[in-house]
């Protein structure tokens, strides 16, 4: 793995199993009485969000302090961004603290990558979202539940597999996803058509024509305009928020109209094969992409991502920070059983 | 009264590819021959070097009056004497907006004293290059600065009846209009080129479409009020398809592409490195090869700058918070040799055409852009065209770095600029 997490481009299908399996081994965590490892004690983890976020702060901030970190929350509003400090001010001032990993969520596609390549900080980047760009942690959290719920089941097949371990070391090989929404604007689906293709899993991106970038023709994955079409012959079906404000802009003509055409109804979920799970990143527009009865099904993993969202943000960081290299060697994992052992006996 | 200074140059190879000596007395080229008479002159060894008049850049942004931070008047007329340019036209997007005989007048001013180059400027098209009220245009032209080229550059005339008076109104005194072509609804939030890579990275998209829907309308309203209108930094290939139509009605129109929009192409904008940010921005493979296709058959007239300087902090910080431009007047002719003449797509000839007679005729300049012959005012450049050299911008005589091309290795230095018989540059160094 690489020194930072910018694009889930820039990961290989082993470094990508490597933080699920890691993961898996921070999940166990959470079923203890006491959810902490000593892992990153005396690290100092900064996150730093120009854009509002409170689900994947607090995502981030759960994820460092399990880890021991030291955590320290910069929030734009309010600081010296707010009068008018440029990133890379803001940038070398972090530094000076020492901070070894500065986690980012910018309003600019490509922030984190200046921050990881211009020398402001020697410390390890975490994009938690830039722009229109991308969102790996949130593609990795996806990955993450996809696997617990698909990876062991055969085609088409019943099995679901939950709980600790399973499918620990594998894919998504074969599985097909089909992402709905907001394309253009999302960072979620950029970065999961690139983890979930480097899985071995086919995507399909779903929209209005409008809400699909001119240049997808170059995206590993297809498209279609025709949800209905693609729904028997999905595993897993990601909603994305579609902000209202959209139709403003003439992306589609009516709230309702978008939602007859691309909301997931109790209907449409019907059609879907019965393992397939709904997915969705948060926060939902109930009415619009999603109807209550969907978002309230036992298929929906909603509530399940959140979860799993804190265990792979510890298991980046950890790989990102815990190892005494940059590029962490792929028997990282093997001694962390030990470490996570440590900690069971407080 | 001093003594007339006498130069000559020995041995230089004119652009036709004879090599002749070129005597210059005063102002002017007294003779071109061979054998002439060093006598009393100051002899400058040309042998195998590239004598072009001087060139003569009809887009370029000085900056002042309001941003001396990152040109002024004086360090961007160094910098085009160290490009091998005899002629600048300042563009009119300076602070206060150049929409008054004053400010044209200041600026012309001020480029008179700096003695380096001469510096026409640009008129703004409307008032504070808002597109809704036509600035004084006749005051501008009647003014000491004789302003025939309006612009709003940054911006585009987009409302099309405010073109269309524009483009009549000029007609009184021969002027033209030089459009920055964006249709800006088309354009909002731009950050780059729309295409693979703009989906790739996330970055707002600045569509072809955008500027040549604005192209395709202009060349139809220059021909309904015959009136002549020049396309500013034209960057695709469908522009040049619609540049190149208009041109077989033979209708008015003119076109200039930068020197950036015929090498760099948008898969740079992967390094989210602003250097690279640019409007027009940087195009495809595609459109690159067809703005050297059409340089070379004469649909583009000429080669413009658009040299746009930037102060460091407006560069160094993340793509969107960047500025919108580069620095080139001190590359521009590496660049062309390299994209146009190593190829074998233009010859010399073909470079004095497009980077001095064409342009100097767009901006119906006197004294610029006229032959290298007796008699002839002696505005000149020596070009080594031999020389290989790697940019290193801390050497620029321009105030600010943005130039894309640091590190990249450009053939082609020019040795001498003379600006009527005065060397601006001897040995590569500014006098």
């Amino acid at each position: 793995m690489k020194r930072h997490l910018i694009s889930a481009a820039d990961l290989t299908r082993d470094d990508a199993v490597l933080i699920l399996d890691t993961a898996e081994e921070m999940a166990r965590v959470a079923d203890r009485p006491i959810k902490k490892l000593p892992t990153l004690r005396g690290r100092t983890v900064v996150n730093l969000f120009f854009e509002d976020s409170t689900r994947t702060r607090i995502s981030f901030e759960a994820a460092a302090k399990r880890l021991s970190a030291d955590v320290i929350n910069f929030s734009a509003k309010g600081s010296s961004v707010s009068k008018g400090e440029s990133l890379k001010d803001t940038a070398l001032t972090l530094e000076a603290m020492g901070a070894d990993a500065v986690v980012i969520r910018h309003h600019s596609s490509g922030a984190p990558h200046r921050l990881a390549t211009s020398g402001w900080i020697k410390g390890s980047v975490v994009n938690a979202g830039d722009g229109t760009h991308e969102h790996p942690t949130q593609a990795l959290l996806d990955a993450f539940t996809m696997r617990r719920h698909l990876a062991g089941a055969a085609d088409g097949g019943p099995t679901h597999h939950r709980g600790p371990g399973d499918g620990t070391g594998r894919d998504l090989a074969g599985r097909k996803v089909t992402i709905v929404g907001d394309v253009l604007h999302g960072r979620v689906a950029r970065s999961n058509v690139h983890l979930l293709t480097t899985l071995g899993a086919e995507v399909t991106l779903v929209a209005p024509p409008t809400l699909v970038p001119i240049g997808v023709e170059s995206w590993p994955c297809e498209v279609s305009y025709d949800l209905d079409a693609v729904l028997p012959t999905s595993d897993a079906v990601m909603m994305l928020r579609v902000q209202r404000e959209r139709m403003n802009a003439a992306f589609f003509p009516t709230e309702r109209e978008y939602a007859r055409r691309y909301g997931l109804t109790g209907d449409r979920m019907a059609r879907m094969p019965e393992h397939a799970i709904v997915m969705h990143p948060g926060p939902m527009n109930r009415g619009m992409e999603i109807t209550a009865e969907v978002a309230d099904s036992p298929r929906c993993t909603a509530v399940e991502q959140v979860t799993n969202g804190v265990s792979i943000r510890m298991a980046a960081l950890y790989l990102l920070l815990g190892g005494n290299e940059p590029a962490l060697a792929p028997s990282a994992p093997a001694d962390k059983p030990a470490r996570t052992e440590e900690t069971s006996t407080p | 009264m001093s003594e007339t200074t006498k130069t000559l140059l020995r041995g230089a190879r004119l652009i036709g590819g004879d090599s002749a000596d070129v005597l210059i007395e005063g102002e002017t080229i007294a003779a071109v021959g061979q054998g002439l008479s060093a006598e009393g002159a100051t002899v400058i060894e040309a042998e195998g070097q590239i004598l072009l008049p001087g060139l003569v850049d009809l887009h370029t942004h000085l900056r002042e009056p309001g941003r001396e931070d990152s040109e002024t008047v004086l360090t961007g007329t160094q910098a085009a004497a160290v490009g091998g340019y005899t002629a600048v036209h300042a563009m009119a997007n300076t602070f206060p907006v150049a929409d008054t005989a004053g400010v044209v007048e200041q600026v012309w001013r001020l480029g008179r004293e700096s003695g380096y180059c001469d510096v026409q400027p640009v008129g703004a098209v409307t008032v504070g290059l808002e597109g809704a009220q036509l600035a004084e245009l006749g005051a501008m032209h009647e003014s000491a600065a004789g302003v025939v080229v309006f612009s709003d550059d940054g911006k585009c005339v987009d409302d099309a009846v405010i073109m269309r008076r524009a483009l009549e109104y000029v007609k009184a005194f021969d002027g033209v209009i030089a459009q920055h072509a964006q249709e800006p609804r088309l354009t909002e939030g731009a950050q780059m080129n729309e295409g693979v890579v703009s989906a790739q990275l996330g970055l707002g998209g600045w569509p072809a479409v955008a500027e040549e829907s604005i192209i395709a309308r202009d060349v139809l309203l220059a021909a309904h009020v015959d009136s002549r209108v020049h396309i500013c930094h034209l960057s695709t290939a469908g522009s040049v398809e619609i540049v190149r139509w208009a041109k077989s009605k033979g209708w008015n129109v003119t076109a200039e592409v930068t020197p950036h929009h015929l090498l760099l192409t948008d898969e740079l904008v992967r390094s989210y490195n602003p250097v690279y940010k640019v409007n027009p921005p940087l195009r495809t493979e595609a459109d690159v090869l067809a703005l050297r296709e059409a340089l070379a058959d004469g649909t583009i007239d000429c080669v413009a700058t658009d040299h746009a300087p930037h102060p460091h902090e407006d560069k160094d910080c993340e793509w969107a918070a960047a500025a919108m431009g580069m620095v080139g007047l001190e590359t521009a002719l590496s660049v062309v040799q390299h994209t146009m003449v190593d190829t074998g797509l233009l010859d010399w000839a073909g470079v004095a055409d497009r980077m001095s007679f064409r342009p100097a005729a767009i901006g119906r300049l006197a004294g610029h852009g006229r032959p290298v012959a007796a008699g002839e005012p002696a505005n000149l450049t020596l070009l080594d065209a031999a020389y290989r050299g790697v940019v290193n911008p801390a050497g620029f005589a321009s105030r600010s770095r943005n130039t894309p091309y640091e590190g990249r290795e450009l053939p082609g230095r020019v040795t001498h600029t003379f600006l009527r018989g005065r060397a601006t540059v001897v040995d590569g160094k500014l006098t």
